[in-house]
């Protein structure tokens, strides 16, 4: 296999890598909010109903939580969804490891969203008093507050540990191939077992440092725009 | 009628009696400094009038319209915004809204407000044009012209709390409040804020100040209450109190600022 079959090869593992990035980040990043409006919630059980569930998503290592949602609905219904649907798009659409790929986003964005939601706590709790106050005092409603005084704020604060987790996430997406998902690293490790090629798998590095080349100078360029301000 | 009237207005929090029972008016044009020692509960006052903070009993009201009468009520949002709108509040640390520059702070809520009038949706511009030029009359009369583009945190702690005031006059409340309003400054900046105030007083601005600022507290007040440890210890015009004081409390506290 020449380089460039070798490149292509792992790129279209790479995609998928990147499907799960995307999927994760979209899905993750807005279902944190919820969870972190529940775990601040002034009603108790509430607040403590998703203090627990976040010390459980949090507290489990992602990748038997990959186990757990891909197997768990055939152990306790006898029913294995995620095959079923691998089957069903294999055979409808031609499309490989569609079900998988789907247990796998399940997984992923509702771990990210505790992650994320704990960010977004840790910022909204940091604003003081003070600001909400302000906005009281002014004749604001509640939700105007949040949105014209708080939002920005937050946002400005919680860019670098968002970052960080971002950063995270794509390297994270090789634990995909736990569930035999075709991401980057799989497909290497599927070149080492059938061609006895082991430097594609060390290859796959470079992908993921150029992608988080790209990811630091976006989210760079992000932190630069807000930092107009200082709170 | 008085503008502002409390009575026998009581407030604990958890078992410490912060204020226990005080009752003052202001009438209109009037200006009313609380004085007192750290602890007192002047802050607490400012707080339960602004709706920060629920008392436990007694009343308040302002401009006819009862903010408090006995006990917490279940109410609206909409209720608490509209008797909001009669008073407004300096904070002792501004607390301006960093991502905003000083133009903004000071027409944004305003704006908001401005949203739920019926006519927004047609004069749309031209509201936002009145605002805004409102707003630069304020901050001109604040000595902030040259300002109006910078954010919060390019500003002097003066030019942050003179922005703050501003921000107050936009929405012309009926009574003003200041907490302190010069105890985050350096010395040499309190001038700038004790003037605009005076500039305020001069045009029949009703306003309550929480200050520790005695020479001027006896200048540009009409009327004076000295705080001690949650009752009015002593009240009356600036002479009787800082001249005459009736209480040994008042006399002890006044005498630390005398120098
Ligand atoms: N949110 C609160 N919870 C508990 N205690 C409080 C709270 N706010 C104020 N207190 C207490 O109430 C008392 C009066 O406080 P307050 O802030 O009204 O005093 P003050 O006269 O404004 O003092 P200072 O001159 O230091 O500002 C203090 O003993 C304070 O510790
Ligand atoms: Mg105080």
């Amino acid at each position: 296999m020449s380089f460039l079959e070798v490149t292509s090869f792992l790129l279209d593992g790479f995609k998928i890598s990147l499907l799960i990035f995307g999927v994760t980040l979209l899905l993750g990043a807005p279902l944190g909010l919820p969870i972190a409006f529940g775990s601040m919630s002034k009603f108790k059980p509430v607040k403590y109903l998703f203090k627990v569930i976040v010390w459980i998503v949090r507290g489990i290592p992602l990748m038997l939580q990959i186990f757990i949602i891909y197997y768990l609905p055939g152990l306790v219904f006898n029913f294995q969804i995620f095959g079923q649907v691998d089957r069903f798009f294999l055979i409808e659409y031609g499309v490989m490891d569609a079900g998988r790929i789907m247990a796998v986003l399940i997984a992923f964005t509702v771990n990210y969203a505790c992650y994320f939601s704990e960010i977004y706590r840790g910022g909204i709790e940091s604003i003081s008093k003070g600001q909400y106050e302000a906005g009281i005092v002014l004749g604001m409603t509640k939700s105007q507050i949040f949105k014209k005084i708080i939002l920005k704020q937050v946002v400005q604060r919680i860019v670098p540990p968002m970052s960080n987790e971002i950063i995270t996430l794509i390297k994270d997406t090789a634990l995909a191939n736990c569930i035999m998902v075709c991401e980057v690293i799989k497909q290497a490790k599927e070149l080492a077992a059938t061609k006895a090629m082991i430097w594609p798998l060390f290859y796959t590095g470079l992908f993921y440092l150029l992608f988080v080349g790209l990811l630091t100078i976006i989210l760079g360029k992000g932190e630069k725009k807000l930092s107009y301000f200082r709170s | 009628m008085a503008i502002l009237e409390v009575k026998d207005l009581k407030k604990n929090f958890g078992k410490t009696q912060v204020l226990k029972g005080v009752s003052f008016t202001v009438e209109e044009g009037e200006v009313l400094s609380i004085i007192g020692s750290s602890g007192s509960g002047k802050t607490t006052i400012l707080r339960c009038v602004n709706q920060l903070e629920t008392p436990d009993s007694g009343y308040i009201s302002v401009d006819g319209q009862v903010f408090f009468n006995g006990k917490a009520e279940k109410e609206s949002d909409e209720e608490r915004r509209r008797r909001q709108l009669l008073v407004g509040l300096v904070f002792q640390d501004f607390h301006l809204f960093p991502q905003y520059n000083v133009l903004k702070n000071v027409t944004l809520a305003p704006e908001l407000l401005a949203e739920e009038r019926e006519d927004y949706k047609h004069n749309k511009k031209q509201i936002h044009e009145e605002i805004e030029a409102k707003a630069k009359e304020i901050l001109a009369k604040v000595g902030l012209s040259d300002k109006l583009e910078n954010y919060p945190c390019e500003l002097s702690g003066g030019q942050k709390q003179r922005v703050s005031i501003a921000r107050a006059l936009m929405l012309e409340p009926k009574v003003l409040f200041f907490d302190e309003p010069t105890s985050a400054l350096d010395p040499e900046l309190t001038g700038e804020i004790l003037k605009v105030i005076k500039g305020l007083a001069e045009d029949k601005t009703t306003m309550v100040i929480v200050t520790h600022e005695m020479s001027f507290a006896k200048a540009v007040s009409t009327k004076v209450i000295f705080m001690d440890d949650g009752v009015i210890a002593e009240a009356g015009t600036p002479e009787e109190v800082f001249d005459n004081p009736k209480s040994e409390r008042t006399r002890a506290f006044i005498s630390k600022f005398d120098d």
